[in-house]
């Protein structure tokens, strides 16, 4: 990848496109700095959160991690956890002592915003991969959204899932706007016109072009995006 | 050629298929027969032990100590409270070491010294008991200037480590990367993510794996012949020489007297008892609420 230069306005969503293997997934996975997991992986620039550049010397991995959250493309949740323990997993690596009361209150708050309260209230003690695949990517983002993220980066979410699972997705995204930042990876054209309000178009590693989502989709500037959502190639 | 007849193909046909049929007959019963000899031993085991040992058990078997020969009575009580005290010790040296160097082989898998101890260790694995035992004794029982049951605990730990580090790097290994990805994501530390995530969720497979090993080494013999040693008398210090099962059942197997013949069949069916009770909580570990390592 190079040559990205790429604004992600605070609170929207904006959604990445492009052919398969074109970096859209590498570039979301340098934004929280998980591609340094991948031992051959090396970065080069800047990504500036708030008035921080994270890969600034002295700026830990961990500590960028837990203010910018990530959902992947399969739902990841913790076999041997229950749904609260889940849920509260990443509350344990934020450094505060809290009460079980104060855990549980930050449990529920996170389940009724990834909108699988009503589905688990009665079961929050029962194993998660008890869950449908579609329950378990809620719960995954529920995971997520537990810590207060400012950014929540989100890997093709609904890939693995089916059209109805997709759909409360989708929904969940539309809500959750307003208040966390969504960056969404999709394969998606109908996806990332639906839900997102900025549109940015990778094609082989670079970025080709972004713009406000129906720009992009009615007036491309760029003849290369024109002919990928128009279904040319890709 | 006939309506009703068959023609000359279609004969061929059908005994071709006779054949294949007869063939995969016979081929199935012998696969049969040989599945049911794979298990006739243990069947013959454990009945020939229940109708010749079974007799002898009694409270007495659990709680006394051998008596001197032409006495009847005595037990093997100081035994069973020494392969238990041995195995302790056993699992104490070979269950931590053995998962800190199976983490140790998942972890950094590919580096130098990873495919090194991974060699070695399937090397251990196979090395014959007896081996271990006198390299024990070298190590432990000639400065020490006597047998112990410390030493019979360390030449079973010392089996025990391989066993458990391989089971543990295979059992890491079923656990997906995207469940470590997902708590680094999450801001778990590398340490943290390894093990309240990935070693927590191959636990019960972990845990398997170790009740297997302990239960081989409960009932090894070579190991413990110039460690443990053996002892009539109770003894639960881990400095003296201590009675284990397999020693006892050894002992009085080659003894001359029926008696004695008739307590060595009663111990080897305690022992195996011992032994298939581990293996069934082994297997009913793997049942347990959230187990299962690849849950997802």
């Amino acid at each position: 990848m190079h040559g990205v230069s790429l604004e992600i306005p605070e609170y929207q969503v904006t959604a990445i496109i492009g052919p398969s293997g074109c970096g859209k997934s590498t570039f979301l996975r340098c934004l929280n700095r998980m591609h340094e997991t991948v031992p051959t992986a090396r970065v080069r620039g800047r990504v500036i959160l708030g008035t921080q550049d994270i890969y600034a010397p002295g700026v830990s991995a961990i500590a960028v991690r837990k203010r910018v959250g990530m959902v992947f493309q399969r739902p990841t949740p913790f076999p041997t956890m229950s749904i609260r323990d889940n849920v509260a997993a990443g509350l344990r690596v934020m450094g505060e002592r809290r009460s079980r009361a104060e855990t549980d209150d930050i449990v529920e708050r996170a389940l009724v915003r990834a909108a699988l309260w009503d589905e688990t209230r009665d079961r929050l003690g029962s194993s998660a991969v008890a869950l449908s695949g579609g329950q378990q990517q809620r719960l995954c983002i529920a995971r997520a959204l537990a810590t207060d993220p400012e950014v929540l980066l989100l890997d093709e979410p609904t890939a693995s899932l089916d059209p109805g699972s997709t759909q409360r997705i989708e929904e969940l995204v539309h809500e959750l706007r307003g208040s966390v930042t969504i960056v969404i990876v999709t394969h998606n054209l109908q996806q990332a016109a639906r839900i997102s309000e900025r549109t940015a178009f990778f094609l082989a590693g670079e970025l080709v072009e972004h713009a406000p989502t129906e720009a992009l989709f009615t007036t491309p500037a760029d003849e290369r995006t024109e002919a990928y959502i128009t279904g040319r190639f890709g | 050629m006939s309506a009703t007849g068959l023609t000359g193909r279609q004969a061929t046909g059908l005994r071709a298929r006779r054949t294949r049929r007869a063939r995969s007959a016979v081929m199935v019963a012998l696969t049969g027969v040989a599945a049911v000899c794979a298990t006739l031993p243990l069947l013959f085991i454990l009945w020939h032990l229940v109708s010749t040992g079974a007799g002898v058990l009694g409270l007495d078997f659990f709680t006394n100590t051998p008596r001197p020969a032409g006495e009847n009575g005595g037990g093997m009580g100081n035994a069973i409270v020494g392969t238990l005290i041995l195995v302790a010790i056993a699992a104490g040296i070979g269950l931590p070491v053995g998962v800190g160097a199976g983490l140790y082989l998942a972890e950094r898998r590919g580096t130098r010294l990873a495919n090194g101890v991974r060699f070695l260790s399937d090397v251990l694995n196979g090395l014959p008991s007896i081996v271990t035992g006198i390299f024990v004794w070298t190590l432990v029982v000639r400065p020490m200037g006597h047998f112990s049951a410390l030493a019979g605990g360390i030449a079973l730990g010392t089996m025990m480590i391989p066993m458990v580090a391989r089971t543990t790097e295979e059992m890491l290994h079923l656990v997906p990367t995207s469940l470590r990805e997902a708590a680094l994501a999450l801001g778990y530390p590398q340490w943290r993510a390894s093990l309240s995530i990935v070693l927590r969720t191959a636990s019960a497979g972990i845990v398997t794996g170790a009740l297997i090993a302990v239960a081989r080494v409960a009932g090894e013999t070579a190991p413990l012949l110039f460690t443990a040693f053996g002892n009539q008398y109770w003894s639960t210090s881990p400095n003296q020489p201590i009675a284990a099962l397999p020693l006892q059942i050894f002992a009085y197997a080659i003894s001359p007297y029926d008696e004695w013949h008739r307590l060595a069949w009663a111990g080897a069916l305690v022992l195996i008892a011992l032994v298939l009770a581990i293996s069934i909580v082994a297997r009913l570990t793997t049942r347990g609420r959230f187990a299962g390592a690849n849950g997802g």
